[in-house]
């Protein structure tokens, strides 16, 4: 850290007498500097970074931009540097500094400049003190983050311009948090640098924390604030950490419901063992990545939609084949459901070979569409929107299904097969069909959990084998053949064990949730939500 | 009174199983030692150590026969009772080695060493002993059972439940050794073994031994299934299995019968892990997958289920069947053991036996051993 | 009778069936090769890949004109990633098919679990992982990585470069990463770093919910100190990890991970633009720029009929023991194995980027240390290489090993010999 932020500082210094107006140079100074990029190893280039920076030229910025995203490459025959793009067989080569087409070159006649972490961490720096002033408030706000991380008291007087002249309030912030980070890492007085840890820690962030706690190990005035402040967000801390167990916990939950809510209708309601389930929750992730694969090579705008449009052809797909799996081999298990396990074992097997056989071993990439990227922050709580979106589609797949099995005529049929076949078939429904079309739509709802299963594990042959014994836990745990037992199930064992993995560690944990199933099937042997009447002693 | 007991074993079925095994411990391992290697009757040490393998599978089904196909607890947990006798008989190999590892130390085992461990655990204590790790091979899986069992048998957890709870127990187990703190040497598992009472475990005399010793094992194991599921205790057993509720109201203690029976079970099934550790070389946690257990069962379908010889025939044809499709058909071998569990399924619904049974007697849907047709809860 | 008839012909027709499939009399023109690699079960994710090279390889040579005037045959098995199946596909391979040589294994155990059968056979095993180290073994030749050729270099860039004061050692629960953890854990104490900035994190295999464990990093990582992530999490649980990281917004600019078990193979299953800059260590990139390299790649490619696929480390290390053995069979002449091992000894063969590999006397290799920075399009930019370095079998970090070297020439030819006490263990 010490060399960059001396060389920062050099530049800042340069920079805060040219910085007044933009500057620039003439083209020919610039592609020297330019030049000096591609010379030497990490450490020249970085000191080349600082040299470029210090010129003020307002091209600087873009130039450094492409060099942090790995543009710029270095013609091996003079050294001379490019921007560089992928032009089939050849490069494309750009001059830098104009921008002019310079023809292209082979690819083993140019190599690229190597941007390592910490140089990428001097660009983002060196790039911030150039653009703190710029018209764009989102490149303004980029920038102050950039500035905050490097902390840099001779960034000091630009800073103060900056915020003067700044006139979007949380840019502005960011910049007083950037100012007040530079104030402690600089010679001031006490008293300014205790204003500044004060500014700091009204935050209350995480961030806050991590800014404040080098200074806690000081000795004097200083050293004290800092120990108390860092101690205040600590306390504050504890109950937002609990309230993010409890969100992790939900996460997990609805992952679990997701998986085990298609065996809670072919195993809890139709009475099927089937250990095929977690193939067919493969078999949905697999529909994915062909969807965006199909997606990516003939409508890449659409890339960005392929998830939700995998949906409806992951429950085909998974249904289809659950379908096609009733018809062959079930229909003749019923009232025989360990020959089921037996069965559906042999099926859960030839599924494996057969996707591995047709899409290879290896995991297979399903990408993560940009508006489900990312995160936000609920007071101190982080909720990523991956897990956020998982939540809401557990919930929005479970509301769905108790919603078609109490209000549509299939779910009616449903119902009453499963609680008395003969009967059901003397008042005239098609149980075979019905049969069917019910083993069908648990299926189809493990291949929906499938999609979202896609962008949290890998998508690999042996996607399903993970989730088959937690599934089926759940579904016992919550009482066969119930699904409000299930969701409740999913629910109190997803919150438990990430309640739990703090004290006891990831494995412990699940073994201690495991321990605690056994005992909680000694106190109620049917589950969570028994069933009640003859269909128990069946 | 015991020698009675066993006795009443000895159907015609049994007899002759017996006699078959006996004269395999008796004639494959002659022919291993004592036949020229070039000559056709000849039994190469790897048919002899893989056909000791089944052997133990072969016990590991009879155990699970005997629960499921007799009194009707589907277990799919029993792999962590054979795995609990493999880890047993593992420990005693390990303690065996003594200063001849890797470290040269002569207490500690290697895995012991190089993660800085200083003293032997206190359940390590006493494997050194060959009498003290064959009664712990017999006592911790039957104790696990006795305590699973109790509870789970008093609380009337029946039926699929209990098979999920088996298997919750196989899982944690699993989790469990996988654990480097355990002190069982983690996912690494115990390997590397030198010699077993005192005699080097890849000479051949003692693979013919262990060979023996297995087939030996399992007989003796077949008489006392035998001879429990002929006696009044077996036909009590059925009862539970076809009916538990009318027989709990007939007076029977219901859960006492069903104990008995488990922990027998479990018992067995960990005599046949200590035979399969020095036979295989290696005990690593992996034995504890949910899978494996789910495997035994699936034997002893495909054998015939409540026939006891089923479950030896169910185990050596499907693992010779693994044995033979991952050489020669490696890259599809699962579409046809698949196919084979499919298949046994919807066409032989008792088994390879039942299906002897159904030639023999020429009709189509006859009973054999009197498993119901439909058979009701799991 | 009847009931005895059908039982005992039934049995009667396995052991035939046995003993004519295994027993299969093996043709005389052909020099075999065997492939023990899982293509099936867990592993298979990794594994089948090795099993594609060794037939690539075995191709190429008998292109070429095979070897000693005779074509290679590759004997193809699958053990399923069923550790004790490893030892008995071993044991069918070496006396059933009588293959001169195996190239095979992934895990540690399941090396271990053939080690046996090795060594009671005597044939020779090429091991083409990076593993914990502390063993050496007459018949094993270790081509991947001991600790110090991978783990150590590593942690001495991210000090040198990234300024790094705190760590996160983050690891599948397992004998690599435990071992591996312990000589880091030791090497930064050495180099000064104290207790409370080590944090040593276990997960089970295949974990795949990471949110409490990433959200710990974080929190580790908000000490004001240059916080790095050391992974040795294993293959499947490393793409649910990335997956977190880039979801709670962790980069590499603030918190590096490098990878001792992620290579190009791994991350073809994920999205890599949110983990560009996150490091890995190996002896090889597919992005090594040279001759060799880039006809490894092509012949590669055209074998496997797809130029979309990837290579990756293993894949170097038995593209080199291949190579070696069969420079050694040359040179003696024979596929002797007892022979072949005493010449395997100093034989030196190109590696794929652009340098040699000689195989030292405790059958390990020399190799360079390369790091690398992921790219958005799945690939490696190298950022540091050192100098080929000597495989070190027993760490000179650990406490019970540091003592120890192999050495399996005459007339040492030891495996653990204790310099202390003179002595050749075990």
């Amino acid at each position: 850290m010490r060399p960059i932020r001396l060389i920062a500082a050099v530049c800042v210094c340069l920079l805060s007498v040219l910085a007044a107006s933009a500057a620039t140079i003439a083209d020919s100074e610039l592609t020297g500097f330019v030049r000096a990029l591609g010379q030497g190893d990490f450490d020249d280039t970085e000191r080349a970074v600082a040299a470029l920076a210090a010129t003020g030229d307002e091209r600087v910025a873009g130039i450094l931009d492409r060099l942090g995203a790995g543009d710029l490459m270095v013609r091996k025959a003079d050294g001379a540097v490019f921007v560089a793009a992928k032009a089939g067989k050849d490069v494309a080569l750009a001059d830098p500094v104009t921008g002019a087409d310079a023809g292209t070159a082979p690819k083993a006649g140019v190599e690229k400049i190597k941007v390592n972490n910490r140089l990428r961490r001097a660009i983002a720096s060196a790039v911030g003190n150039l653009t703190l002033m710029s018209p764009d408030p989102a490149t303004r706000r980029a920038a102050a983050e950039a500035v905050l991380k490097s902390a840099d008291p001779a960034v000091l007087p630009v800073l103060d311009k900056a915020i003067a002249a700044e006139t979007v309030a949380d840019v502005r912030a960011t910049m007083q948090v950037a100012r007040a980070t530079a104030v402690l890492a600089s010679d001031a007085g006490e008293a300014d640098k205790e204003a500044a840890l004060s500014a700091i820690a009204g935050l209350g962030t995480r961030d806050a924390l991590s800014l404040i706690s080098p200074y806690a190990s000081a000795e004097g005035p200083l050293g004290d604030a800092a120990r108390k402040a860092a101690a205040g967000i600590e306390r504050s801390m504890l109950l937002w950490d609990a309230a993010q167990n409890v969100w992790y916990g939900l996460s997990l939950g609805s992952v679990l419901l997701l998986a085990a809510i298609g065996l809670a209708i072919t195993f809890g309601v139709m009475g099927v063992i089937n250990m095929a389930h977690g193939e067919m929750v493969m078999i949905g992730a697999y529909s994915t990545f062909v969807v965006q694969e199909t997606i990516r090579a003939y409508a890449p705008s659409l890339a960005d939609y392929a998830l939700p449009l995998s949906l409806p052809v992951a429950f085909v797909v998974a249904g289809g084949v659950g379908i096609l799996i009733e018809r062959s081999i079930i229909r003749w298990l019923y009232g025989r459901p360990l020959e089921t396990l037996l069965a559906t074992w042999g099926v859960s097997l030839i599924l494996q070979q057969a996707v591995r056989s047709l899409f290879g071993a290896n995991n297979r990439e399903v990408g993560t569409p940009g508006w489900m990227a990312g995160s936000f922050d609920v007071g101190q709580m982080q909720v990523t929107w991956p897990r956020l979106w998982i939540i809401v589609f557990a919930l929005a797949v479970f509301l769905a299904l108790i919603a078609a099995l109490k209000h549509t005529p299939l779910g009616l049929q449903m119902r009453a097969v499963t609680q008395n076949r003969a009967m059901a078939a003397s008042m005239g429904i098609r149980t075979p069909l019905v049969d069917a079309l019910t083993f069908g739509l648990g299926s189809g709802i493990a291949g929906l959990a499938g999609v979202a299963l896609s962008q949290i594990d890998n998508v690999s042959p042996n996607l399903g084998r993970g989730y088959i014994i937690d599934s089926f836990m759940v579904v016992v745990f919550g009482g066969v053949g119930n699904l409000w037992g299930t969701f409740v199930g999913a629910m109190t064992l997803g919150i438990a064990n990430k309640l739990l993995e703090p004290y006891a560690g990831a494995v412990l944990g699940k073994i201690l949730l495991l321990v605690f199933i056994i005992l909680f099937i000694q106190k109620r042997p049917r589950g969570l939500f028994a069933l009640k009447g003859r269909a128990v002693e069946q | 009174m015991i020698t009675g007991f066993l006795l009443s074993g000895f159907d015609r079925r049994a007899r002759w199983t017996v006699a078959v095994l006996a004269a395999l411990a008796l004639l494959v391992p002659a022919s291993n030692l004592l036949l020229p290697e070039d000559s056709l009757l000849h039994v190469s040490t790897y048919q002899l150590t893989l056909f000791g393998k089944y052997l133990t599978y072969a016990l590991l089904a009879l155990s699970v026969d005997l629960v499921w196909g007799y009194c009707g607890i589907l277990s799919l947990g029993h792999g962590a009772f054979f795995a609990l006798g493999g880890y047993a008989m593992g420990m005693y190999l390990m303690r065996q080695i003594g200063a001849r590892g890797v470290y040269a130390d002569p207490l500690l085992p290697d895995f012991m060493v190089f993660l800085s461990w200083k003293e032997l655990p206190w359940f390590w204590h006493g494997f050194d002993m060959a009498w003290f790790a064959l009664l712990m091979v017999m006592l911790v899986p039957g104790i696990l059972a006795f305590v699973i069992g109790w509870f789970a048998f008093r609380s009337r957890v029946t039926g699929v439940y209990l098979s999920i709870i088996t298997q919750a127990m196989t899982y944690a187990l699993l989790l469990a050794f996988f654990r480097n703190d355990m002190g069982f040497g983690g996912n690494n598992g115990l390997t590397d073994f030198k010699d077993i009472l005192g005699l080097p475990i890849q000479a051949p005399a003692t693979r013919a031994a262990l060979f023996a010793a297995s087939a030996l094992t399992l007989a003796f194991a077949y008489v006392i299934a035998s001879a429990v599921t002929a006696s009044k205790l077996g036909k009590v057993l059925v009862a539970v299995r076809d009916a538990e509720s009318r027989t709990r109201f007939i007076g029977y203690r219901v859960e006492r019968y069903k104990l008995f029976v488990w922990t027998l079970s479990a018992v067995m099934a960990g005599m046949a892990g200590a035979l399969y550790v020095p036979q295989v070389g290696i005990i690593n946690p992996s034995e504890f997958d949910p899978s494996a257990s789910i495997e035994a069962v699936i034997w002893v379908a495909v054998g015939g289920r409540g026939t006891l010889v089923g479950a030896l025939v169910g185990a050596v044809v499907v693992n010779f069947g693994k044995t033979w499709f991952t050489g020669a058909l490696p890259e599809v071998w699962l579409f046809a053991l698949g196919g084979l569990f499919v298949g046994v399924t919807l066409f032989l619904p008792r088994g390879i036996v039942g299906l002897f049974a159904r030639l023999r007697r020429g009709d189509a849907g006859g009973r054999t051993a009197g498993i119901p047709a439909g058979e009701a809860a799991p | 009778m009847n009931t005895f008839a059908s039982k005992s012909l039934c049995l009667a027709a396995l052991i035939g069936a046995l003993s004519a499939s295994t027993g299969l009399a093996s043709a005389e023109d052909t020099i075999k090769v065997g492939v023990l690699h899982s293509l099936s079960g867990t592993m298979a994710i990794s594994e089948t890949t090795l099993k594609d090279t060794v037939l690539y390889l075995i191709d190429e040579q008998n292109k070429k004109g095979g070897l000693l005037g005779k074509k290679l045959e590759p004997v193809v098995v699958d053990p399923a990633s069923n550790w004790p199946l490893f030892a008995e596909k071993a044991r069918e391979l070496i006396s059933q098919d009588k293959v001169s040589v195996v190239f095979g294994c992934w895990t540690s155990v399941s090396r271990k679990s053939v080690l046996p059968v090795f060594k009671e056979l005597n044939s020779i095993l090429f091991y083409p992982v990076q593993y914990e180290g502390e063993e050496s073994e007459r018949n094993v030749f270790y081509t991947g990585a001991a600790p110090n050729q991978q783990a150590i270099p590593a942690v001495d860039y991210l000090m040198k470069q990234e300024g790094v004061e705190r760590w996160v050692l983050a690891g599948t629960d397992y004998v690599y990463p435990r071992t591996t953890n312990k000589i880091l854990e030791a090497y930064l104490k050495a180099k000064g770093v104290k207790d409370e900035d080590i944090l040593i994190n276990y997960t089970p295999f295949g974990h795949s919910d990471w949110q409490s464990i990433v959200s710990d990093i974080k929190k580790f990582g908000s000490a004001g100190k240059k916080t790095a992530v050391v992974s040795t999490i294993n293959g499947d649980a490393n793409v649910p990890f990335y997956k977190e990281l880039s979801n709670q917004g962790i980069k590499a600019e603030d918190i590096p991970v490098v990878a001792f078990s992620v290579g190009e193979e791994e991350l073809a299953g994920i999205d890599t633009k949110p983990l560009v800059g996150h490091l890995a260590a190996w002896n090889y990139f597919e992005s090594v720029e040279g001759d060799a390299n880039a006809a490894f790649i092509d012949g590669w490619h055209t074998f496997i009929k797809n130029d979309k696929r990837t290579t990756n480390d293993p894949m170097e290390a038995t593209y080199i023991g291949f190579n070696a053995w069969v420079k050694a069979v040359e040179a003696a002449g024979t596929t002797d194995v007892d022979t072949v091992i005493d010449t395997l000894v100093g034989t030196t063969v190109p590696n794929l980027s652009g340098g040699y590999a000689t195989i030292m006397p405790n059958h390990h290799l020399t190799k360079p240390v390369l790091i690398g920075e992921i790219q958005e399009d799945g690939q490696f930019d190298i950022v540091s290489q050192t100098a080929p370095v000597v495989g070190d079998e027993w760490s000179d970090y650990l406490e019970g090993s540091k003592d120890l070297i192999a050495d399996w020439r005459k007339p040492l030819a030891c495996g653990n010999f204790n310099v202390k006490t003179g002595k050749c263990g075990g």
